[in-house]
């Protein structure tokens, strides 16, 4: 499986983390594909089907990462989602993500701290990949 | 309906059954209770009993004797001030003497009832200790509900400063490794970027010293005759190099003299906040018009814009802390989220009112009254 096949989703407010995070990827070789928040990205996998979403978060609300999350499974359900936190933050606020019980409401593929090293991410992306229904 | 549970310790089951039956159907309750309180009565003969009650189903209240069979009361005292420190005791005994009295209440009683005593000496007694269990409990829910606000917003303070400090590594990162290219005019984009987060930083941080001067009270305050019309015209002046960027025009309204008892800093966070947002917030070549008026013993304050607007769903988080309206239109307007909830927490401090009506893709409207006669906080 070549990552050139692939597209990536990235979904995050903080516009610059957007820019870096999607440099990142390409660098890895992949194409993608971008949203600033929960509504924008619910408007793009209406037109486009990517291979892989990395969602943050706390966009618009608190929970955006997590209905998003949902929205997209409901949609393209073998899609695989890596979810971006920022962990210290969110753990005070919302869910305590942590704990397994909550992980599996949530959905999510993969959580990884914003700011994980990029061999980690890319080895993440790799191994979540050939899930992906098509390939 | 909450119980408290009491326990009496006296070797005389005359006492016992006493306290039990005076107690059984007493209630107390007061208006600023939410709930009438009950008691449940139990009973120990002695002081072993007493602690092993107290060991396995701790009591609220403990009614002492001092002259018991085995160890006597003040050891069972002692016990309980070094091991439940949340229980109250109140002696009971006929060997009263100011020595005794004196002794008990340095070891930690909190009461004192000579034997023989009444029904409604007993009732006047617990009566007093209930309201204040009730109070020690209320402010423990409140120290607990303080500290969960402050964890949020440490939480979520945290947040705000580290999602621009990493944005910037990472544009430093890209920097070192050259990642765009060997120009470095084709830097000035991600260069650019970082000056805005610096720029977001530093807002967030003299919006939390505002903040900090608001909530902690110690703060020296001086309390003048405050110029409102002309701390309007400072404000106005200040974001007026702005506002000309923006294209928006700004008018002040009010007839002279407009003084109010403040403190004059306080009030110049309340306007620099409004008439910021309504800049901010505005359209090109929008208006923005602050009116100030005197009416029946009350100053109001009016900033209306023909701005954005805000929507239903937000208007009513829009007072709390690091709360900012994050939809298409705001994406490039900056700010630190904190600027209203510490108009408001200063309006508070007033014993004044804000309120804001708005209407989507027309404007928003803030008005605040503080009452003249009112001492402030």
């Amino acid at each position: 499986m070549k990552p050139g096949n692939s597209t990536i989703l990235i979904v995050d407010d903080d516009q610059d983390y957007l820019f870096q995070l999607q440099e990142k990827i390409r660098r890895f070789g992949f194409k993608t594909i971008t949203a600033d928040g929960q509504r924008e990205a619910e408007l793009l996998i209406e037109k486009v089907k990517p291979d892989l979403a990395i969602v943050d978060l706390m966009m618009e609300k608190e929970d955006s990462g997590f209905i998003l999350c949902y929205k997209i499974k409901k949609k393209y359900p073998g899609l695989p989602i890596i979810i971006a936190t920022g962990v210290a933050a969110e753990t005070g606020i919302a869910f305590d993500i942590q704990d397994e019980s909550n992980r599996k409401w949530i959905k999510a593929d993969s959580f990884l701290e914003k700011g994980v090293r990029s061999e980690i991410l890319k080895e993440e992306i790799f191994r979540l990949l050939p899930l992906s229904p098509d390939e | 309906m909450s119980i408290l549970k009491i326990l009496v310790v006296d070797d005389e089951p005359g006492i016992r059954g006493g306290v039990t039956r005076i107690l059984r159907n007493f209630r107390v309750d007061y208006p600023f209770m939410e709930e009438a309180i009950e008691f449940e009565v139990m009973e120990a003969p002695s002081g072993e009993a007493g602690i092993a009650i107290i060991e396995e189903n701790p009591p609220d209240i403990v009614l002492l004797d001092n002259k018991l069979p085995g160890i006597q009361g003040i050891e069972v005292l002692d016990y309980i001030k070094k091991k439940k420190k949340e229980i109250i005791v109140v002696m009971i005994t006929s060997y009263a003497s100011l020595e005794l009295a004196v002794k008990a209440t340095s070891d930690g009683a909190y009461d004192f009832i000579p034997k023989p005593f009444t029904p409604q000496e007993l009732k006047s007694s617990i009566e007093n200790i209930t309201k204040r269990v009730f109070l020690k409990k209320m402010t423990n829910k409140l120290q607990d509900a303080g500290k969960q606000i402050r964890f949020t917003f440490l939480s979520i303070l945290s947040h705000e400063l580290k999602a621009p400090l990493n944005a910037i590594e990472g544009y430093l990162k890209m920097t070192k490794e050259r990642q765009l290219g060997p120009n470095l005019s084709d830097y000035d984009g991600i260069i650019d970027r970082s000056l805005d987060r610096i720029r977001g930083m530093r807002n967030l941080i003299l919006d939390l010293l505002d903040l900090t001067r608001v909530e902690s009270g110690k703060a020296k305050r001086n309390i003048t005759d405050v110029d409102l019309l002309k701390v309007a015209r400072a404000a106005i002046d200040t974001m007026r190099p702005y506002a000309i960027q923006r294209e928006v025009s700004i008018v002040l309204q009010g007839d002279a003299p407009l003084v109010l008892p403040a403190d004059q800093e306080e009030i110049e966070i309340v306007f620099n906040n409004l008439i910021s947002n309504a800049i901010k917030y505005n359209k090109e070549g929008g208006t923005v018009t602050c009116t100030i008026q005197k009416k029946e013993g009350h100053m109001r304050i009016q900033v209306e814009d023909s701005g954005i607007g805000i929507g239903q769903n937000d208007i009513e988080n829009i007072f709390d802390d690091f709360v900012r309206i994050k939809n298409e239109e705001t994406k490039n307007i900056s700010g630190s989220g904190l600027g209203l909830s510490i108009v408001k927490k200063l309006v508070d401090h007033y014993s004044g009112k804000i309120e804001v009506t708005s209407t989507p893709g027309q404007g928003s409207t803030f008005r605040i009254t503080f009452p003249i006669n009112t001492p402030c906080l």
